[in-house]
């Protein structure tokens, strides 16, 4: 069977599964569309925490960013893992205590300000859609390039689905949905990853595979053989990294920091029965996302192991492009590998210098893989769904939280506060419906600076989400307008600093005129600060809190007590 | 009130925040010290197949993280059982 169709019935086998799942746990209240009825086992959660985590460029991007950055890869590996202690041991436990539907909800009650609520409901809606346009063109291009179809139809199918489940089912939907979406895109992988370190070194575990010697019979270590052939070529040792250490630390710090304050990310917390779930959950939710993470940076290694042999030859002197492999050929049709045969020898050559004849797309190291890795058919179909998944997965987290924004805080608690639950139930499948179309749109016609809106979206949850909710957590005192003054300060410091360099002066963004040498992936750990700072620079010029707000964060402090997640 | 009295609700979030703080410097020490900080000198040391700062920061340091949250998970779940505010 050829690999389209292969393709076909997988992709296609996993969306029957998504819409049979969604029309099983299809939502009755808004307690089910907003939190999943507050009924999800831990472990569920913890997958489907980690579905709605893994996105698009988690599961197509990141080992191929690596592939290309080696050592400096660590800031995503760190960055987007890490997190989770914070979230776990700072946050998760004391927001489920709280019992409420979403961030906002928690900001605008425990700074007792209408304010603060509204500052939070733009954040999130902000972070969210910037995040899910990205989502949304990742469906397109997956479809595009694995099923011949245009990007367009790919995004409009990726649409429908996401529509059928998030708008039917809300959270409940959502949360089983990922639990599979997640079982589909970690075997997706797993599988061709295993496959290459068999292949490579031996060994079944990619993870040992990573440090262990060729299979070759050469005895050299693979990682050794990595750095040999990068200093060979002209690129730089594999395992030493080329960003200074300062903006290596910011960046991770923000990535973290940025990742326990995402909307989509805490609110999954609400939906488990108890306190003591939350913490579990957030173990498992970090185990699973492990798998993938540890995974990656071994199948990173690999893959570049792979390539530079396959296009360079054995020898290192270049293959002839006449007798190239069928993925070479296949991936210069989309662009993505460009051959340029500048000293017209007919042969194929890859380096980091001058005799550098292949443009590489870092994008094509986990989805040309199986090919290059010549791994069978259906290994291919099964990177196709896997990849749809870990979009789909996330767009749905994301667009849920936009219809809450609107359906709850903002009409709910702002503009409608007497709303029948049914009303507001209407009005969060409304939003949800209303959000994407919007977010295909922009998967159709995206902005330009796709790329460089993922740094605000970590940036602005670092710089206002995470010091505004830890402070609300752990010092009893801190006021509204401490809170909203430091919330104001961090995103208007954080978004000017990345606005100007990557917008207004994009030619000044260079480590020379970054302050103390941090790049704007990592100006949201300075934000943090600037916002910790003013919020208790005005806090100790203005009254602390009163005290039925003081019994408030006391009563989050331990578990005994916590019922379901509820409106009032 | 869920405590039994004022000290203990003192004592346990006490407890709670030195266990905080002892997990967050392990967490900050694997990551950003040995994965990042200090990920050239440790580099010098072989690890396996690994040069050992290299491997805290893509490898070692996700292994800790997850384990971290498994350690606090058990310690406050027997704490809440001490002083009595667990959920029944």
């Amino acid at each position: 069977m050829d690999v389209q169709l292969l393709t076909f019935i997988i992709v296609g086998a996993s969306f029957a599964l998504y819409i049979a799942i969604a029309i099983w746990a299809r939502a009755g209240s808004t307690t089910d569309f907003y939190v999943a009825g507050g009924g999800v086992p831990p472990v569920m959660n913890g997958m489907a925490t980690a579905a709605d985590w893994m996105s698009a460029a988690s599961f197509i991007s990141m080992a191929g960013l690596i592939s290309f950055m080696g050592y400096d890869g660590a800031v995503y590996l760190m960055g987007w893992t890490g997190g989770y202690v914070l979230l776990a041991l700072c946050l998760a436990p004391y927001l489920r205590k709280f019992g409420k539907f979403t961030v906002p909800d928690f900001i605008g009650d425990r700074y007792y300000s209408q304010t603060a609520r509204t500052v939070a409901v733009f954040c999130a809606i902000f972070v969210c859609f910037t995040y899910v346009a990205g989502q949304m063109r990742g469906v397109g291009v997956v479809f595009s390039r694995f099923l011949e179809v245009d990007i367009v139809a790919g995004v409009v199918i990726g649409m429908v689905i996401v529509f059928f489940y998030t708008v039917l089912g809300g959270m409940k939907g959502i949360t089983y949905t990922q639990v599979a979406q997640y079982c589909v895109l970690i075997f997706a992988y797993i599988v061709p990853a295993v496959f290459i370190s068999i292949m490579v070194t031996g060994h079944i575990l990619p993870q040992t595979g990573f440090g262990a010697t060729l299979s070759d019979g050469s005895g050299m270590f693979m990682l050794q053989k990595l750095d040999n052939l990068s200093i060979e070529l002209g690129f730089n040792e594999y395992t030493s990294g080329t960003k200074s250490t300062i903006d290596v630390f910011f960046i991770t710090f923000a990535l973290m920091v940025g990742t326990a304050g995402l909307p989509h990310v805490i609110v999954r917390f609400f939906t488990v029965p108890k306190v003591r779930d939350a913490r579990k959950s957030a173990g498992y939710a970090l185990a699973f996302i492990a798998i993938l993470y540890t995974t990656a940076p071994s199948l990173a290694a690999f893959a570049r192991v792979n390539m530079i042999e396959t296009i360079n030859g054995p020898e290192m002197t270049g293959t002839s492009y006449e007798q190239a492999p069928s993925w070479i050929k296949n991936w210069e049709q989309t662009g993505l590998i460009q051959f340029d045969d500048k000293n017209g020898d007919g042969m194929m050559f890859y380096s980091g210098d001058e005799r550098n004849e292949m443009k590489v797309d870092r994008d094509i190291m986990v989805l040309a893989n199986p090919e290059i890795a010549n791994l069978p058919a259906w290994v291919i179909a099964l990177v196709a769904a896997g990849g749809v998944a870990a979009a789909l997965s996330t767009s749905a987290g994301l667009l849920l939280v936009i219809s809450t924004s609107v359906s709850h805080d903002l009409l709910k608690r702002n503009f409608m506060p007497d709303i029948s639950d049914k009303a507001e139930l209407f009005y969060a499948r409304l939003a949800a419906g209303v959000a994407i179309v919007i977010a295909g749109y922009f998967g159709i016609n995206p902005p330009g600076f796709v790329a460089q809106v993922v740094a605000f979206a970590f940036g602005l949850a670092a710089s206002s989400f995470f010091p505004a909710i830890i402070m609300g957590i752990f010092s009893k005192r801190m006021n509204d307008k401490g809170a909203v003054s430091g919330m104001i300060a961090g995103l208007v410091f954080t978004a000017a600093y990345i606005i100007y360099f990557k917008f207004v002066n994009p030619a000044a963004n260079t480590p020379d005129n970054w302050w103390f040498g941090i790049s704007p992936e990592g100006i949201g750990t300075l934000g943090m600060m600037v916002n910790f700072l003013v919020a208790f620079v005005v806090f100790k010029m203005t009254d602390e809190a009163p005290a039925e707000i003081q019994e408030l964060v006391e009563s989050i402090r331990y578990p005994k007590g916590a019922g379901e997640a509820s409106a009032h | 009130m869920a405590f039994r009295n004022e000290d203990d609700k003192k004592a346990y979030w006490k407890e709670n925040l030195t266990l905080l703080a002892k997990l967050l410097v392990v967490w900050f020490v694997v990551s950003f010290g040995a994965g990042i900080l200090f990920a050239d000198a440790l580099n010098s040391v072989q690890f396996f197949g690994f040069k050992l700062g290299f491997w805290f920061a893509q490898q070692g340091s996700i292994y800790v993280f997850v384990a971290l949250i498994f350690v606090y998970m058990a310690k406050m779940n027997a704490m809440d059982k001490r002083y009595g505010v667990d959920e029944e």
